[in-house]
């Protein structure tokens, strides 16, 4: 085991599984000589080469249109967009071609991609470097949905996603990307997609939170504790196909619920959780499910701070939670 | 910049400009006449079964027969096919079976696409023939990315990737054009100009006096050729998929061609064009026009020619009963090539379909 960043571990995973299996490339913008934006891809290029490494002109919708292609032809590639919110580019790619390709060839044709994009705010990165668009991919069928907040998850769930027979939008939480640090098993780790983690075990409320909000909950769920509110944190870790199973059994258990997401709260994907609560949990459930969420308005510069949810807001929702 | 001169190959007098000859054997020659009407015939009995409530919707090729069968001859065993609607054509020259295209039309158990899309949107693994997809011209940096992967594997394949005037505005052409030029990838650009992106003329598709001038900009070849004339079409494909194949690289051809029928059964073409300009391009029939050739050539006479119109539509007619008798597919099936697995939403909502609970 090391202690290593997030970031770290996301190089790790595509180091590794480079190496394991020559049918992996990584290909995007600045990813070969700069090493990516952040760094993920920092010496890949001289290791693997520009072939395997490849530094893509300036078009998302190519980039993905290519790694569809390369993958119809039995490769696995992985596209970094630098960030999330440089995705829409690529978003008739990704909606109408790589997450269509199986059903619409019957399984003739399947496009195995790993699209890596970091998501969400909290780098004073304003609109158009801090968006949370999960909830677009989540609603696309044929797609998988990750979002780590872990360095061993972020490992394990990219090895998995580079090893899937589906396509996978893998959106990695760069305010953690530095800042998360954690043990990390060396070598082969896989953590398997659709498998969520309980975060923080509690019995009083259950708080559901996914990639730089798993920190926020559980701050959140410290602070309650001190008022004697037991939070269970659970980060699905992949948000489809969402661990339902184990909201669920914790619901059951607790009888209480509140989501937390950045992205904007209507139609967010917690919208989908709380519903998913109330059809499964209904006669458990002692009050109304709570939402912690961006606001619905284009995520802000100078008011960053107010947009994301912090612990305070959550603290909030818990005990407005807690009374019924 | 100047435009490309517009290559062609057979002459009115029965000889062949030798510039441009393929040089293709007497059979060979009365193949590729046979399979234009054979697609012919199809185009005519798709449109037929729309008419009367059989299918739901149909795009002929007629009028442009040459392009997709020159193209699809000029491709070997290896060689990938990301197709437009419009290319059944290139499917029939590699050897998908007229029953694997009529299946797709009425999406019944028969059709091995398990009728996932509307008519017209081809797809055969087999020939590495690539799912058709309504948007257009989104399998272009698709079709760069495959033979990127053929390149870097050392095989001696390229891809050919056919679209229509109105695809050479979108972003995709631009990207798949711009990353076939910067990785020199093998992938051969077909362009087919028919004069229409369903209403709108080319001369509102651009500015440019070409389209194959536009590959200039892109650092490769753009080739114009008469894309009623098979045998040049063939010649132009053949010389530039031999040339990507031995990595010379990528080349985009404008072939140039004219759609004689409707963009589909549900366009209406006297609300856009005159009867007197599709009158001048029925002249240019590509099928009349080799079969003229043909005769000159004695390849053909009248009595194989009326054998090959009805040889083709018999071959349509049974096929056509063969697979309407096969059942539909199956309600369960929905649910099924979503993803590898089924997984728990779907498995929920296939038991409550079925059940009858949703």
């Amino acid at each position: 085991m090391a202690r290593v960043t997030l970031l770290q571990a996301i190089h790790d995973a595509l180091l590794e599984e480079m190496e394991r299996d020559p049918r992996v490339f990584v290909l995007g913008e600045d990813v070969g000589r700069e090493g990516g934006v952040f760094r993920a891809t920092e010496g890949l290029i001289r290791r693997f080469g520009p072939d395997r490494v490849i530094d893509t002109p300036l078009n998302e919708g190519g980039i993905v249109g290519m790694a569809i292609g390369m993958a119809l032809n039995g490769m696995r590639p992985v596209v970094e967009i630098e960030f999330a919110d440089f995705i829409f580019p690529a978003f008739d790619q990704i909606v109408s071609e790589l997450a269509k390709f199986r059903y619409r060839s019957a399984g003739q044709f399947t496009a195995p991609v790993v699209v890596r994009a970091p998501s969400g705010g909290g780098v004073k990165g304003g609109h158009y470097h801090s968006q949370s668009p999960e909830a677009h991919f989540i609603h696309t069928a044929g797609l998988t949905v990750v979002m780590p907040s872990t360095p061993a998850d972020a490992k394990g769930l990219l090895t998995s996603a580079m090893r899937s027979p589906d396509p996978v939008i893998f959106f990695e939480p760069k305010a953690l990307y530095r800042t998360a640090k954690g043990e990390v098993p060396e070598g082969e780790h896989l953590v398997p997609i659709g498998v969520g983690r309980i975060a923080r075990p509690g019995e009083d409320l259950t708080l559901v939170a996914w990639g730089a909000m798993v920190p926020v909950a559980e701050a959140a769920a410290e602070r309650a504790s001190a008022e004697g509110v037991r939070v269970e944190v659970v980060d699905p870790r992949t948000l489809w196909p969402l661990d339902v199973g184990m909201i669920e059994a914790s619901v059951n258990r607790t009888g209480r619920a509140v989501v937390l997401h950045e992205a904007p709260r209507t139609c967010g994907f917690g919208a989908e959780v709380a519903a998913l609560i109330q059809e499964r949990c209904f006669p458990r459930l002692k009050g109304p499910v709570g939402r912690v969420t961006g606001f619905d308005t284009p995520f802000p510069y100078a008011l960053e701070k107010s947009y994301l949810p912090d612990p305070e807001r959550v603290l909030r929702a818990i005990r407005a939670a807690m009374k019924s | 910049m100047t435009d490309p001169v517009v290559i062609s190959a057979i002459r009115t007098d029965g000889s062949v400009d030798p510039a441009s000859d393929p040089g293709l054997t007497g059979p060979e020659l009365l193949l590729l006449y046979e399979k234009m009407v054979l697609l012919r015939s199809l185009d005519e009995k798709g449109v037929a079964l729309q008419r009367s409530g059989r299918i739901g919707f149909y795009i002929p090729s007629a009028g442009q027969e040459a392009c997709p069968v020159g193209a699809g001859y000029a491709l070997q065993e290896g060689d990938w096919i990301f197709p437009s609607y419009r290319d059944h054509g290139m499917a029939l020259m590699r050897g998908s079976s007229l029953a694997t295209l009529v299946a797709q039309l009425y999406g019944n158990s028969a059709d091995a696409t398990r009728g996932r899309q509307m008519p017209n949107h081809w797809c055969d693994r087999s020939i590495s023939l690539v799912s058709v997809s309504s948007p257009v011209a989104t399998q272009l940096p698709q079709a760069v990315g495959a033979s990127y992967a053929a390149m870097l594997r050392g095989e001696p394949v390229a891809a050919i990737v056919s679209f229509g005037d109105g695809g050479t505005s979108t972003g995709e052409f631009h990207a798949g054009m711009n990353f076939a030029g910067v990785f020199r990838t093998p992938t051969v650009f077909f362009c087919e100009n028919n004069r229409y992106a369903i209403s709108v003329p080319v001369s509102r598709q651009t500015a440019s006096t070409s389209l194959a001038v536009k590959a200039e900009a892109y650092g490769f070849p753009g080739i114009r050729v008469d894309g009623n004339d098979v045998l040049a079409v063939h010649k132009v494909v053949r010389d530039a998929m031999a040339r990507a194949r031995g990595g010379g690289g990528p080349a985009l051809i404008e072939a140039l061609t004219y759609r004689v029928g409707p963009h589909s059964t549900s366009d209406d073409p006297t609300l856009y064009r005159t009867e007197e300009e599709v009158a001048e391009w029925r002249k240019k029939d590509p099928i009349l026009r080799f079969a003229s050739f043909l005769k000159i050539r004695g390849v053909l006479n009248d009595a194989l020619e009326a054998e090959a119109t009805a040889v083709a539509r018999e071959a349509v007619r049974q096929t056509v009963a063969a697979v309407e008798a096969a059942p539909p597919v199956p309600p369960e099936s929905l649910f099924e090539d979503v993803y590898e697995e089924i997984p728990w939403n779907l498995a929920e909502q296939r038991a409550a379909f079925l059940s009858g609970r949703s």
